[in-house]
C-alpha cells in the first residue's frame, strides 16, 4: 500500500495544521491544487536539516509496518507542514532527533539512519521508547515517544491509507465524510406499525426489571466513571 | 486590548453564553433590544478546533477547553463522586462546545410524573405548551431527524434537515431487534446532515465529543454570532461574582463582574437573565445572598441548588463475528425509545445503539507498547468488530441531592466553590438493571457475549445538570415561575436545565432551547 500526498495533508489536517491558504484535507481538490498548496507551504527553507530528516524517516521505517511505499515523501511532507507552523516544536524535534543520533553513534558507532532495520528497532527498544510515556519535557525516551514516534504514528493512522491498513477508510481525525459508515442500504428494525411484533420474544425482553441481574463490572467501559453522554 | 468595560445602557444583561443565554440574547437583540452578555470563560478561536482534535487524541493531553483549574474547582460530599468538569465548558458557546449533540423532545408523561405515576413532581406547563417551542428550537439548532419514531410525542412539522442514515452496526443490531420485537428509529442530531448557510455538512472527523473541527455540530456560538450581528455585545472572560438588588429586594440592579486585568465592574440593566447551567446558576444565586435574601438570592423557597439530578448511563458491549465499522463518526444514528413510557420501573429509559464501540486505530497506536508489523497486527485484530449499546436512565428529583457552597475551598476569585451532594435511589438502579437486561438480550441474540457492562454498581452521570432552580407555580416550593422568572425578583430570569422539575431520560439541550425561546418571548413583552 502506498502513502500519498493526500495522506500527508489529511494527517496535517488531523494535527490541526492549515496548509497553504487553508486546510485542504476536508475539501475535494485536484492534484494540481494540491501541488500548488504544497509548494506554497514549502516555499521556505526545509524545517529540519538533512541529517534530522534522514533520522526521522529511519524511525518511521521502524514504527511503520513493512511493505508500505512512499514513507519518506509522506514523512517529509507531513513534517514540513507540522513544523512550519510551530517553531518551538521544530526546535524540540531537532534536538530530540540529534540526541537519538548521538546515542546511536555512542552505542553503535554510527548514525541512526545508517543502522540496519533490526538495529534501529533494537536501539529504540533498548532506550525503552516502546514503553515510555510521551513527555515533551522529559528524558530522551519520553521526548522520542512524544515528538517522534507518536507523531509518526498519529500521521499514519489518522490518514486514509493508514486507516485502511487497520480496517477503516475513515479513521478518527480524518474528515472522510459520514457516508463511509452510514449507507442507505443498511436497515433499522422496522417500526411496530409496519410489522407483526413477535409478542413472545418481546415479553422475554420486557421482563420484570426488579429481578436482580448479574452484571460483569470487571471489564472495560467505554467512558470514564461509567458515565458519559453529555448532550 | 479588548474592552471589557460595562455597557452604558442595556435593556437586558445575560449571564452566560451557552445555548440558553445565547438563544435569549439572539432573539432579544434581533427584536431590537440592547443586550449585553457576560461570559466567564474565553472566546475560542475557530481555527484552533483542529489543534484541539489533535490534543484530544494524544495520550496525556489536557482538557481541550481548559477546564479543571482553580477557576473550576468543586467538591463532592455524597455517597457518589461527581466528575463535574468532565463535560462542561466555560466559554462562549458553553458546554455545546463539547457536547454530543443529541436533541430529543421530552415525552408528554415527563411533564406529569406526579399525576400519572405518583412520583417526582408535575411541571407547571405540559407538552402542548412547549410543543411549538420545541419546533422553534429544532429550527434554531438545525436538527437533522426523521419522523420515524413511533414512541415520540406528536409533532407538527418535519425536522429542518434529513436524518443521518443508519450505520452498518445499526443494520447488525436490526437483526436482533427484529427477532426481539424492538423498534429502532433515527436519532435527532444537532449536526448538519447537509450544508446550510449556517454550517457545512458533517465530514466525519469522529471526535464530536469533545470537539467538532468542521463546525457541522451545533454550538451556541451560532447564536452568539446572530446576537452580535444584531447589535448585542458579548464580553468574554468576565465572570459574574454577584448579583445585586434594590432596597426593596424586588428587582436586580446590577451584576458585578471581574476581568482578567484584575478590575471589577458593574453592569446595570432593566432585566437580567442568568443562564450559567445547572450548577453555576444556583451557585451564583447562593453567592449573591443579602440581608433580604440571607439564604441566597431568589431563594425564599429554599429550593435553590436543591433537587439536583442527572441521567445515568447504562451500557453493554462485546465483539461480533463480522465487521461493524465503528468509530467512523462520533455520533449515533439509531435509538430505541420503546421502553421510555413504561411504568415498571417508572423511570424513563432511552436505549442507544453506539457507533463508537471499542478502540480506534489511532488512539490505540499512540498508547501501544509496540510498533511496526506487531502494532498493525494488533490494530487489525482489535478494530472493527466491536458492538455496544448505551442507555440513559432517569433520575427522579430528591431534595437531598443538591448544590451548595463549600466555604472550605475557594476559586480563583476567592468565592466558595460548589459542593455537590449526589446519590442514587432504588428506582434509578432498577432502571439501570432493566437497561442492562435489554442490552444483554440484544447482544445475546447476535451471539455476542457481553464483555463489559455498566450498570447499577458502576454507573456514572451523563453530565446533564438539572433541577436546581426548579420551575413551579408555588413560590414556597419552586424558584422560577413557568416563564422562568424568579418568584422573588421581578426582573430576574433563570434560563436553563435548572428549571426542569423532572428530567426524563432525554438529552436536555432541546428542552433548554425550547424553554429559552419561550422565556425570550415572555421577557420581550416586559421591555
Amino acid at each position: 500500500m502506498k502513502l500519498t500526498r493526500r495522506d500527508a495533508l489529511a494527517a496535517l489536517s488531523a494535527a490541526g495544521v492549515a496548509v497553504g491558504g487553508g486546510v485542504v484535507a476536508d475539501r475535494v481538490v485536484d492534484d494540481e491544487t494540491l501541488d500548488a498548496e504544497l509548494l506554497e507551504a514549502g516555499e521556505d527553507e526545509p524545517t529540519l536539516d538533512e541529517s534530522a530528516r534522514e533520522t526521522l524517516v529511519a524511525v518511521a521505517d521502524v514504527v511503520y509496518p513493512t511493505g508500505l511505499e512512499g514513507v519518506a515523501a509522506f514523512v517529509e511532507t507531513y513534517t514540513e507542514g507540522r513544523l512550519l507552523a510551530d517553531e518551538s516544536r521544530r526546535a524540540s524535534v531537532a534536538t530530540t532527533l540529534s540526541e537519538l543520533d548521538e546515542v546511536s553513534r555512542e552505542w553503535e558507532s554510527t548514525g541512526f539512519a545508517a543502522l540496519g532495520p533490526g538495529d534501529r528497532d533494537g536501539l529504540l527498544r533498548e532506550l525503552a521508547v516502546d514503553t515510555a510515556d510521551p513527555d515533551p519535557e522529559g528524558l530522551l525516551p519520553g521526548r522520542l515517544r512524544y515528538y517522534v514516534v507518536n507523531d509518526l504514528l498519529y500521521a499514519l493512522y489518522a490518514s486514509p491509507t493508514g486507516g485502511e491498513l487497520a480496517g477503516t477508510p475513515n479513521p478518527i481525525g480524518h474528515p472522510g465524510g459520514y457516508r463511509t459508515q452510514l449507507s442507505p442500504e443498511y436497515q433499522r428494525a422496522s417500526p411496530a406499525e409496519t410489522r407483526d411484533p413477535t409478542a413472545e420474544r418481546r415479553d422475554s425482553v420486557r421482563g420484570d426489571a426488579s429481578d436482580e441481574t448479574e452484571t460483569d463490572t470487571s471489564s472495560e467501559t467505554t467512558t470514564a466513571d461509567g458515565g458519559g453522554d453529555s448532550g | 486590548m479588548v474592552d471589557r468595560s460595562p455597557e452604558p445602557r442595556a435593556d437586558v444583561c445575560v449571564v452566560g453564553a451557552g445555548p440558553a443565554g445565547a438563544i435569549v440574547a439572539a432573539r432579544l437583540a434581533e427584536a431590537g433590544h440592547d443586550v449585553v452578555v457576560l461570559e466567564g470563560g474565553p472566546r475560542f478561536d475557530d481555527e484552533s478546533r483542529r489543534e484541539k482534535l489533535d490534543s484530544h487524541l494524544r495520550p496525556g493531553e489536557e482538557n481541550p477547553w481548559g477546564m479543571g483549574g482553580e477557576r473550576d474547582a468543586y467538591t463532592t460530599d455524597g455517597d457518589r463522586d461527581y466528575p463535574l468538569n468532565a463535560a462542561r465548558v466555560k466559554g462562549v458557546g458553553g458546554s455545546t462546545l463539547h457536547w454530543q449533540g443529541m436533541v430529543m423532545r421530552l415525552h408528554e408523561r415527563d411533564f406529569e410524573m406526579a399525576t400519572r405515576h405518583g412520583v417526582g413532581t408535575d411541571w407547571p406547563i405540559d407538552y402542548d405548551d412547549l410543543r411549538p417551542y420545541y419546533a422553534a428550537a429544532e429550527r434554531e439548532l438545525g436538527v437533522a431527524g426523521a419522523d420515524d419514531n413511533p414512541y415520540a410525542p406528536p409533532r407538527e412539522e418535519p425536522f429542518p434537515l434529513p436524518a443521518f442514515p443508519p450505520s452498518r452496526s445499526d443494520s447488525v443490531f436490526a437483526e436482533a431487534c427484529e427477532s426481539l420485537g424492538l423498534d429502532m428509529h433515527s436519532v435527532p442530531n444537532a449536526r448538519n446532515s447537509e450544508g446550510t448557510d449556517e454550517a457545512p455538512a458533517c465530514v466525519g472527523y469522529g471526535t464530536c465529543q469533545p470537539v467538532c473541527p468542521s463546525g457541522a455540530k451545533y454550538t451556541a456560538e451560532r447564536h452568539v454570532r446572530t446576537a452580535e450581528a444584531a447589535g448585542a455585545r458579548v464580553i468574554d472572560r468576565a465572570p459574574v461574582q454577584r448579583l445585586e438588588h434594590d432596597e426593596s429586594g424586588d428587582r436586580l440592579t446590577h451584576a458585578t463582574y471581574a476581568t482578567p486585568d484584575g478590575e471589577t465592574h458593574t453592569q446595570s440593566a432593566r432585566q437580567f437573565v442568568v443562564a450559567c447551567g445547572g450548577v453555576e446558576t444556583p451557585r451564583l444565586l447562593l453567592l449573591s445572598r443579602s440581608e433580604t435574601y440571607p439564604d441566597g438570592l431568589a431563594n425564599s423557597s429554599g429550593a435553590v441548588g436543591r433537587y439536583f439530578c442527572d441521567h445515568l448511563f447504562a451500557g453493554a458491549g462485546g465483539t461480533y463475528d463480522r465487521q461493524t465499522d465503528q468509530n467512523h463518526v462520533g455520533f449515533n444514528t439509531s435509538e430505541c425509545h420503546q421502553f421510555y413510557d413504561d411504568d415498571d420501573p417508572v423511570v424513563g429509559t432511552k436505549l442507544e445503539f453506539l457507533n463508537y464501540a471499542g478502540p480506534s486505530p489511532v488512539t490505540t497506536a499512540l498508547n501501544a507498547d509496540t510498533w511496526g508489523d506487531d502494532l498493525l497486527a494488533g490494530l487489525q485484530r482489535d478494530y472493527g468488530t466491536h458492538l455496544a449499546m448505551g442507555a440513559l436512565v432517569e433520575q427522579l428529583p430528591q431534595r437531598e441531592n443538591r448544590i451548595e457552597l463549600d466555604p472550605s475551598r475557594t476559586d480563583d476569585h476567592g468565592n466558595p466553590v460548589p459542593q455537590i451532594h449526589w446519590s442514587l435511589d432504588d428506582r434509578t438502579r432498577a432502571g439501570l438493571r432493566r437497561a442492562n437486561e435489554i442490552q444483554t438480550a440484544v447482544l445475546s441474540e447476535l451471539g455476542v457475549t457481553p464483555e463489559w457492562t455498566v450498570g447499577p454498581a458502576d454507573t456514572g452521570p451523563a453530565y446533564h445538570h438539572m433541577g436546581t432552580t426548579r420551575m413551579g407555580t408555588d413560590p414556597d416550593a419552586s424558584v422560577v415561575d413557568p416563564d422562568l422568572r424568579t418568584h422573588d425578583l421581578d426582573n430576574c430570569w433563570l434560563v436553563g436545565s435548572g428549571a426542569f422539575p423532572t428530567g426524563g431520560a432525554m438529552n436536555p439541550t432541546l428542552t433548554i432551547a425550547a424553554l429559552a425561546v419561550r422565556a425570550a418571548d415572555r421577557l420581550a413583552a416586559e421591555l
